[in-house]
């Protein structure tokens, strides 16, 4: 139905229509608060998981996941201002590993920003981490946006004492489905590090915190889980722009709660299958997610990849580079503050190999 | 002759015990149930140790992409496998996931090991009706 063009109608199209013309400029300036911001280009390379076996091998398929990803990354146009390298670089935490991992990210043309996993951490419980990459937890600014990176993966003391050799205690953190695991913690130390962090930002500021495991509680029984994540999300509340960016879960995951979202990374490694395939628990995936699609293992490299990030007035466009599927992007609606797939978010767009049983 | 009274006495015993289990065959108890359980289990403990270990030559083991063996779908086999060109059972399957991902060689589709993980792969999935030929 056509509608009337009425005073009103006409003055709030000419309001709008001006607007439109002066869009980049005044978008901008309300997206990006008060600082100076400016659209920019990061990647996102995550769980390579790189296995060794005995002295110079490792296996095959893990590390043409990453050398693919550090190659593709090499090609970007526009470059990247940077990529981060989102934990579980390594398998069990071994220092071969760990510098096969560094050998092959090394070929990377842009700088790297480092996030731990779990893997990398406890064998020897970081140090070797902290001394080829850096600290596990820090801060810096980029073009009027304020990351914060998160070593989110720590858990509780108990735990991590009960073991007989570091190698026990790290094949019981590297196991997925570990009846004797342990839920992640972010720690009050550090929880109070970021608060003192944040104080010097303002609540205009855009925000973007990577940690590898999610923020907020999935699935328990597989450790898509940080134990005090309310306690973090907390600390964000009063930002008008939060994102979370984290690896950890193998696979397209994405969550709205309050100001806050939140975005999985790829594996370049293997997928895993979404907490709905284990029948003996319910299913925690949230309801935002359109999954990927289901891996068919005849293909190396299928549900596996890594993610272009471009910064756009302050939030994250997130393309999923998949290499045996689809891209797939995600972007945030203004409107209804949270974020899309673009293609496949209404039920009705979405393909067989998407439904996960 | 002696040879057909020892057949005649052989026949007359089969019969005896032969009449005798139809009598009862199918009255087993709770208790018989328990231990029919109990060996049944201890082959899924065995098959969720082998699934959670290195099977092939590399050291990756199936649980790294099947957390609780999540995604193998047991309860579609037998079904077409568009690479394999034909309709193969689950145990094709794993055969398939130890040469390839694990790098390693096939069990005998009577290994022991074999029936193991079939045993830990649908004990996981107990419950899910059965659809075979299902994508």
């Amino acid at each position: 139905m056509k509608k009337k063009m009425t005073r009103r109608r006409f003055l709030k199209r000419t309001a709008v229509a001006a607007a439109a013309a002066s869009l980049p400029l005044s978008v901008v300036e309300f997206s990006w608060g008060s600082g100076s911001g400016k659209n920019f280009t990061f990647a996102y390379i995550s769980d390579s998981h790189l296995t060794h076996i005995k002295g110079t091998k490792f296996v095959r398929n893990f590390d043409q996941g990453l050398k693919k990803a550090v190659t593709e990354c090499n090609f970007m146009s526009p470059k990247p201002d940077f990529v981060v390298y989102g934990g579980d670089l390594a398998q069990l935490g071994k220092r071969e590993e760990l510098d096969h991992g560094l050998e092959i990210i090394s070929r990377l043309r842009h700088p790297v920003k480092w996030v731990i996993g779990e893997h990398d951490y406890y064998l020897d419980l970081g140090r070797y981490w902290q001394e080829k990459m850096g600290k596990l937890n820090y801060s810096f600014d980029h073009k009027g946006v304020h990351f914060v990176v998160l070593n989110s993966i720590l858990t509780y003391e108990p735990w991590i004492k009960q073991w007989k050799t570091p190698q026990e205690r790290m094949a019981n953190m590297a196991r997925l489905d570990n009846p004797k695991g342990s839920p992640f913690i972010v720690g009050d130390l550090q929880i109070e590090w970021m608060k003192l962090d944040l104080a010097k930002v303002s609540k205009d500021t855009p925000v973007v915190v990577m940690s590898h495991s999610p923020l907020y509680k999935i699935f328990k029984p597989w450790n898509f889980w940080t134990d005090d994540a309310e306690k973090v999300q907390n600390v964000l509340k009063h930002f008008n722009n939060v994102t979370v960016l984290h690896g950890h879960v193998h696979q397209i995951m994405y969550n709205q709660i309050g100001n806050i979202t939140f975005e999985a990374m790829m594996s370049t490694s293997w997928p895993w299958p979404y907490p709905v395939s284990y029948i003996k628990k319910p299913n925690q995936v949230p309801k935002l997610t359109v999954m990927m699609n289901r891996a068919d293992p005849f293909h190396e490299r299928d549900a596996t990849g890594w993610s272009i990030l471009d910064m756009e007035n302050g939030r994250v466009t997130n393309h999923y580079k998949l290499w045996e599927n689809k891209d797939r992007i995600l972007k945030y609606d203004d409107k209804l503050g949270y974020p899309v797939d673009t293609e496949y978010q209404a039920p009705a767009s979405r393909i067989p190999p998407q439904d996960h049983y | 002759m002696v040879k057909s009274l020892r057949n005649l006495i052989a026949l007359v015993v089969f019969l005896t015990v032969a009449a005798s289990a139809t009598l009862f065959a199918d009255e087993f108890s709770k208790k018989d149930v328990e231990k029919w359980n109990k060996e049944f289990m201890t082959v899924v403990n065995q098959g969720e140790k082998l699934f959670h270990s290195a099977l092939g030559t590399n050291t990756v083991s199936c649980d790294m992409c099947h957390p609780n063996a999540a995604n193998t779908h047991p309860e579609t086999y037998p079904k077409f496998q568009k690479q394999i060109g034909k309709v193969v059972a689950l145990r094709d399957m794993i055969n398939w996931c130890i040469q390839n991902p694990l790098e390693g060689e096939p069990l005998k589709l009577d290994d022991p090991k074999m029936i193991a993980l079939e045993a830990y792969i649908t004990w996981e999935r107990k419950g899910k009706p059965l659809e075979p030929g299902r994508h």
